[in-house]
């Protein structure tokens, strides 16, 4: 590692020698990740994992905090020191660190799938070929500066070039909100645009000019033809080479766009459709079910093609919509059929949610416990009120001798209602089936019920 | 007002397995005398048979289950109409009830409860589902019950009484007419007339509001 014994950057490892980038390999790799008691062992003793959640760019000081118990400010502090001291190393150690040392909770580090991204290496090398010559030219014209920052420049680049193109999907979008802006990538625009050639205007000027300056005026021309020459010897033999990586990219951008959409549609068909058509296979024996559920997923995919309503999504947030969303998924997942009628609609506010919420429950209890084909939920809106009722006709209970399950829902029902300032009863009797009536007072300033 | 013991029934759906289907879930309790997959097919075969009960699918190729009602019903008011539909469109069932037929049922009804529906029907009497008696107070929820004395356009028919308002919600709640009639501590008869009274004012009140509604509604 860069950087002198004893600095205090170099706090990583304070009992045992082995270089962190080992620690992940051989025998340290299989050793599992130590969890012991954290007020036992101030530092945890497991090998070296990057925190990206507690880290602004890789984690690795967050890890380094982790592994040694310093404070994670000192470690940031310490490491932008030793950059400077060690005129940009560290930074390249930095890197390193980020591409070798997996994630917490992962044995897989940035570096083990660079090797399977042969395109990422190519685009890599191309990045890395391209501004070593500009280094080299540089230098040859005259800025000796460059050299010494140059070089930790390029290494870190193409590492970041590697750990972008391979590192865990959030830690990608994380690289992306930094960079983008910067590259202005994101946003074409012609404002933008602009900006850009103003400052490649002033930069080629202001370069020129100090040349120009540094060198006499005519002198100036012979290594500027000769650096333009080199340049051009070098565009023209890997010119085509960095295009054609430009124009992968670009493609397999496209490319992940289009995967990343198929993959979102996969997910809802999967959630939706899949699952509907993998119970109607179960239930191929109960025609009445499988109509039922061939009903709801069609409702639910013409809702999602037509009115561009995810499924399952709560945008519509009105108590009769509440209401079918319950039909729906009770539906679906219990073997009864549930005939809901609403009368009326209105807003859903909190203590109507409460009121749904509650009539969940008693749907899905109806359909749990009752032996009924059929619960019935009626909802009602009225001025200063809003009532539903879920009644089934199955086999009831004495409310006297209440089983244990029964009795915490109706409690749990009551209790949800009371809380909002509404009423709950449960009328049963055995062989007669069961109705739950909740009853929520509407909300002064909201009472006008709303028809469409 | 006298059901025979078999009602005689015409079946008019556009679906044939759904034909077959309502034709053996009623068993032996009813006499299917024919069946019909269209509006125009329909009308002829219920003018040849004259059926006691017409089960009309709300949704037909030719056009809404209306038109076969209001082609019969001034020739041939005894035969009687129950509305069947799967698809819960409040406008398209109001107008088939509007046309002129004596209920509604969903497509999901049980066997039992169709033969009974349709023995209801036979009688003279009117079947509202769930969801028809939800449609009802949503059409006439607009101004309050009849006899708290709003000005009307036509108060007897524009309005429903409190105890019909009543009756409807028990039925939305998913009660039988006896478990209403118990409820509500009346005879199994009123609750009936109730209904049939409801179903009167639903075909022949010309508020405009109930127009209005079953023409802009798109609840489900």
């Amino acid at each position: 590692m860069p950087g002198p014994p004893g600095d205090p950057g170099a706090g990583w490892e304070p009992a045992d020698d082995t270089p962190p980038w080992l620690r992940q390999r051989g025998h340290w790799r299989s050793r599992p990740r130590r969890s012991g008691p954290r007020e036992c062992l101030p530092k945890d003793t497991g090998p070296l994992r990057r925190v990206p959640e507690d880290g602004l760019l890789g984690g690795v000081a967050a890890g380094l905090a982790a592994r040694t118990g310093w404070d994670l400010t000192i470690i940031r502090l310490a490491l932008v020191l030793l950059g400077l001291v060690t005129f940009g190393y560290a930074f390249v150690a930095y890197v390193l660190f980020w591409l070798l040392v997996p994630v917490a909770g992962t044995d897989r580090s940035i570096a083990a799938r660079v090797k399977e991204d042969r395109r990422g290496i190519a685009l890599a090398v191309g990045l890395g070929s391209m501004l070593v010559a500009v280094l080299v030219i540089v230098g040859a014209i005259g800025g000796r500066w460059v050299g010494t920052l140059g070089w930790p420049l390029i290494i870190s680049v193409v590492g970041l070039v590697l750990i972008w193109r391979n590192s865990p999907a959030g830690e990608q979008a994380t690289m992306r909100h930094l960079v983008e802006p910067l590259l202005g990538l994101t946003g074409g625009g012609r404002r933008r645009l602009v900006a850009r050639l103003s400052v490649a205007g002033v930069l080629l000027i202001a370069g020129v000019s100090i040349l120009a300056a540094v060198h006499e005026t005519i002198s100036v021309l012979w290594p500027l033809s000769g650096a333009a020459l080199v340049l051009g010897a070098i565009a023209v033999a890997l010119g085509p080479w960095w295009l054609g990586i430009a124009r992968d990219l670009v493609a397999e951008r496209r490319a992940r766009i289009r995967a990343e959409e198929r993959a979102d549609m996969a997910a809802r068909v999967h959630d939706s459709v899949l699952q509907t058509l993998a119970m109607i296979q179960r239930r191929a024996d109960q025609p009445q079910q499988v109509i039922q559920l061939a009903r709801a997923q069609e409702r639910e995919l013409r809702a999602w093609l037509f009115d561009g309503r995810a499924p399952g999504s709560l945008d519509e947030l009105t108590l009769a919509a509440g209401v079918r969303q319950i039909q729906q998924e009770v539906e679906a997942q219990h073997e009864v059929s549930v005939e809901a009628v609403t009368v009326g609609d209105c807003e859903l506010d909190d203590d109507l949610a409460a009121l749904l919420a509650a009539a969940r429950e008693a749907t899905v209890n109806a359909a749990k416990w009752s032996g009924a084909d059929v619960v019935s939920v009626f909802a009602e809106v009225e001025p200063a009120s809003v009532a539903v009722y879920v009644r089934d006709r199955g086999r009831g209970f004495d409310p006297a001798e209440v089983p244990e399950d029964r009795k915490g829902l109706a409690e749990s029902i009551h209790a949800r209602m009371s809380r909002r300032g509404g009423s709950a009863t449960v009328r049963s009797a055995p062989g007669q089936g069961t109705e739950v009536s909740l009853t929520m007072p509407r909300r002064a300033g909201e009472r006008q019920p709303s028809r469409t | 007002m006298n059901a025979p013991s078999r009602p005689r029934v015409v079946i008019v759906d556009d679906h044939g397995l759904f034909r077959s289907g309502v034709r053996s879930e009623l068993g032996d309790q009813v006499e299917v005398v024919g069946e019909a997959d269209d509006v125009q097919p329909a009308i002829a075969v219920i003018g040849e048979h004259l059926p006691d009960v017409v089960l009309l699918d709300v949704h037909l190729p030719g056009g809404g289950g209306q038109l076969v009602v209001s082609a019969l019903k001034a020739a041939h008011p005894q035969v009687r109409f129950l509305a069947l539909s799967a698809s819960d469109a409040p406008e398209d069932v109001i107008a088939v009830i509007r046309a002129g037929a004596r209920g509604y049922v969903t497509k999901t009804i049980s066997g039992a409860d169709l033969v009974d529906a349709v023995r209801r029907v036979a009688a003279g009497d009117a079947v509202f589902s769930p969801r028809l008696a939800g449609f009802v107070l949503d059409a006439f929820a607009a101004l309050p019950p009849a006899d708290q004395a709003a000005p009307s356009f036509d108060p007897e028919l524009d309005q429903l009484t409190t105890r019909e308002r009543e009756v409807l919600r028990l039925i939305a709640r998913g009660y039988t007419y006896k478990e209403i009639a118990r409820e509500l501590t009346i005879s199994i008869r009123t609750v009936e007339t109730h209904v049939s009274s409801v179903l009167h004012k639903l075909q022949l009140s010309t508020r405009h509001q109930l127009t209005r509604w079953a023409a802009e509604r798109r609840l489900i």
